[in-house]
């Protein structure tokens, strides 16, 4: 780890809303190449960039859509920069094709998709949760991806970064699945000083001109990268390749190739992963959720824990890779799991193929437009209990 | 000939096994060695050469050569450079497209790319159908010629390259034929050395498609019709529109000079630096919200 560049850290308290503290993250990352097509509810992000940039030896553009948005971040990342794309449902289905494009190439890039109402246009300027399993499995083909959930503009700084962290050390596209209401949310946002901020670096390779190969794994499986332009005169391609990046079409380089992809991230899911975890000793309900809906759900697990239920609380951070093991192992210990999140049923649906019919689990669904009645919670943990 | 085994050692990939994926006799490889004589007479450092391509024929073509080499997906090759070019503006940037790639699927950024005008060359290899997958129609297919998805003659209409080019703002614009090899690889050049967004359209013969379904006994036969079917600029200037129906002319059709996007960028980044009233612009946007947080301050009313 090295420290951010002061120069892109605002430090000091700010007030601002979940969109600008993207921004703000990204910054203090070290983004410097940002590409984007506005959408509500996530343009404010590209339009404090386009305002800081200049400032900072950034380069912003907005391209024709987002098709190309996503293109260009990976070109941008492949020239040396850390990049970056915001967007929302609409423009996050047209980067499914680019983002597996990113995961074929292992760049690493940072996607946000501030979450409004679907399917299509659906609710512009109102939140939902429902792009969570297109954030896991939009693009085609197998591979693996991961995804933080922020529930707070202070969180959407912090958790910027570290989704630029991730994407360097994995060499993936990492995503940030914001919803409309954390992303309007207005709250206080402190930003450390630049060195207090931890910075992974790019994987450079160092070695020889003669010796680079560009995808051939280092021991954790991730390969070392360059940038165009620097004498390596490498290729690279969405193509099944081998360790020379050049193009082979066959069952053995697809079973190399893919499986190493998806085995970089599965193997190492206790690592990437980041949860909170709160009175689970024992809980007879865990409240799992994730984004604004772990706020929401606070008040009703105050309310059940006052009624005398032993309700403990498991927040989701990273969403992808799911946290597999530890739903397992708690389903196990409770009787029910309780998933509140804003669509009809989408994370709770990993929780329920963990616990294996070992619990109970109960989804709190909401067809999206507004957070959930902590009322509805409430109930959901009650019938949990019994 | 000896100009073209040098040209061929120095810049194709040593470490690629040819033949390359296309037929015997496709115009591709012409194309490549045009766009390769063209980098080796502007004398570009390989290294500091970046070949972006898309999906099609066309877009195995950086695979074959010893630059850096990005293979996109279908017409995304052009906002995959953008992206490239903008985080190292010092690299020469080609994207290299089939008339599917560049003019269907990857149309829209085509004419933004034009617009935009960022030093970048997009050479458009015109061969008027999906060769990689069989040979349907294209956005160049004439009207009334055939391809296997318009097997009783197409029905619409062609795009005019060029024309699109230069109606989207493209600061260098120009067409040739792989016939006109030589012609071909010093239009590639000038657009190369252009500062600012370049298109070279060149038209090429897919026989095995094109040529099978539209009564082209060989790749030859395809090479004559570019031979007797194309005017340059010049020459066109002479004749009426009757004597060109049917022709398409050769040449440059637009150069012109317009500030380059990352030119105008650093000028741009370098007066909101310098100029008060923009730095107090910046400073106003950053502020903003730390105001709106002063006024909730019930100190503050």
């Amino acid at each position: 780890m090295i420290t951010a560049d002061p120069k892109g850290v605002l430090t000091g308290s700010h007030y601002l809303d979940g969109d600008h503290a993207v921004a703000e993250g990204a910054l203090a990352a070290g983004c410097r190449f940002f590409a984007g097509y506005p959408i509500t509810p996530s343009t404010e992000v590209a339009e404090r960039i386009s305002a800081r940039f200049p400032l900072v030896g950034g380069l912003f553009v907005q391209m024709e859509d987002e098709l190309a948005s996503m293109a260009a971040i990976l070109g941008g990342a492949w020239g040396g920069a850390k990049s970056m794309s915001v967007t929302s449902g609409p423009g996050f289905s047209l980067m499914m094709e680019n983002l597996g494009l990113g995961v074929m190439m292992e760049v690493p890039t940072v996607l946000v998709n501030v979450q409004r109402g679907g399917p299509s246009t659906g609710l512009p300027t109102l939140p939902a949760q429902a792009d969570m399993m297109q954030a896991r499995w939009g693009s085609h083909g197998d591979y693996e991806i991961i995804a933080l959930s922020p529930s707070s503009p202070q969180e959407c700084f912090d958790y910027t970064i570290t989704c630029f962290n991730l994407s360097e050390k994995y060499r993936v596209p990492v995503l940030l699945m914001m919803d409309e209401c954390v992303g309007h949310m207005t709250e206080k946002i402190v930003i450390p000083k630049a060195e207090e901020i931890e910075i992974e670096p790019r994987k450079w390779f160092k070695g020889s001109t003669e010796d680079y190969l560009p995808y051939k794994p280092d021991d954790d499986m991730v390969p070392w990268m360059v940038k165009v332009g620097d004498g390596f005169r490498f290729h690279t391609t969405g193509l099944t390749h081998d360790e020379r990046g050049y193009p082979v079409m066959s069952a053995e380089c697809q079973k190399d190739n893919v499986g190493r992809l998806v085995d970089k991230i599965r193997s190492r899911v206790d690592e990437i992963v980041i949860l909170e975890e709160e009175e689970m000793e024992g809980a007879d309900v865990v409240v799992v959720s994730y984004g604004i809906s772990s706020r929401v759900a606070i008040p009703a697990v105050e309310r059940a824990r006052a009624d005398g239920m032993k309700v403990g609380s498991l927040r989701l951070v990273t969403v992808w890779p799911f946290p597999e093991n530890r739903i397992r192992e708690l389903a196990g210990q409770v009787k029910a799991f309780v998933v509140p999140e804003i669509n009809l049923g989408q994370i709770c649906l990993e929780v329920e193929r963990c616990a294996a019919g070992r619990a109970e689990t109960i989804l709190v669904p909401h067809a999206g437009g507004w957070v959930h009645d902590d009322e509805d919670i409430y109930q959901a943990i009650r019938g949990g209990a019994k | 000939m000896s100009e073209a085994i040098e040209v061929a050692r120095t810049y194709l990939r040593p470490g690629k096994k040819l033949p390359t994926v296309w037929c015997g006799g496709c115009g591709l490889g012409i194309i490549m060695s045009a766009m390769l004589r063209a980098i080796a007479a502007i004398g570009v450092d390989k290294n500091k050469v970046a070949v972006v391509s898309g999906i099609g024929c066309t877009g195995r073509m950086p695979t074959y050569v010893d630059f850096n080499t990005l293979h996109t997906t279908h017409g995304r090759g052009l906002a995959f450079a953008t992206g490239v070019k903008l985080a190292r503006p010092e690299l020469t940037v080609i994207a290299a497209m089939g008339d599917g790639d560049a003019l269907a699927i990857g149309g829209n950024h085509f004419i933004h790319a034009c617009r935009r005008n960022i030093d970048m060359t997009a050479i458009v290899a015109n061969n008027q159908i999906y060769g990689m997958t069989g040979g349907q129609y294209s956005p160049t297919t004439p009207h009334g010629k055939r391809g296997t998805t318009a097997p009783y003659g197409n029905i619409e209409y062609a795009f005019d390259t060029t024309a699109l080019a230069v109606g989207a703002g493209a600061t260098f614009v120009a067409r040739s034929s792989v016939y006109h090899a030589r012609e071909a690889g010093l239009l590639i050049e000038k657009a190369i050395r252009h500062k600012g967004f370049s298109v070279v359209e060149i038209i090429s013969n897919c026989h095995t498609s094109y040529g099978r379904m539209n009564k082209f006994a060989s790749p030859v036969a395809m090479l004559e019709w570019m031979r007797d079917n194309s005017v340059s600029i010049k020459a066109a200037e002479h004749m009426d529109a009757d004597a060109l129906e049917g022709k398409f002319t050769r040449g440059v059709m637009v150069e012109s000079d317009k500030p380059e996007f990352i030119q105008s960028y650093d000028e741009m980044a370098e007066r909101v630096a310098t100029d008060p009233a923009a730095v107090a612009n910046v400073k106003k946007v950053i502020q903003s919200y730390d105001a709106m947080a002063d006024r909730l301050k019930p100190e503050n009313g």
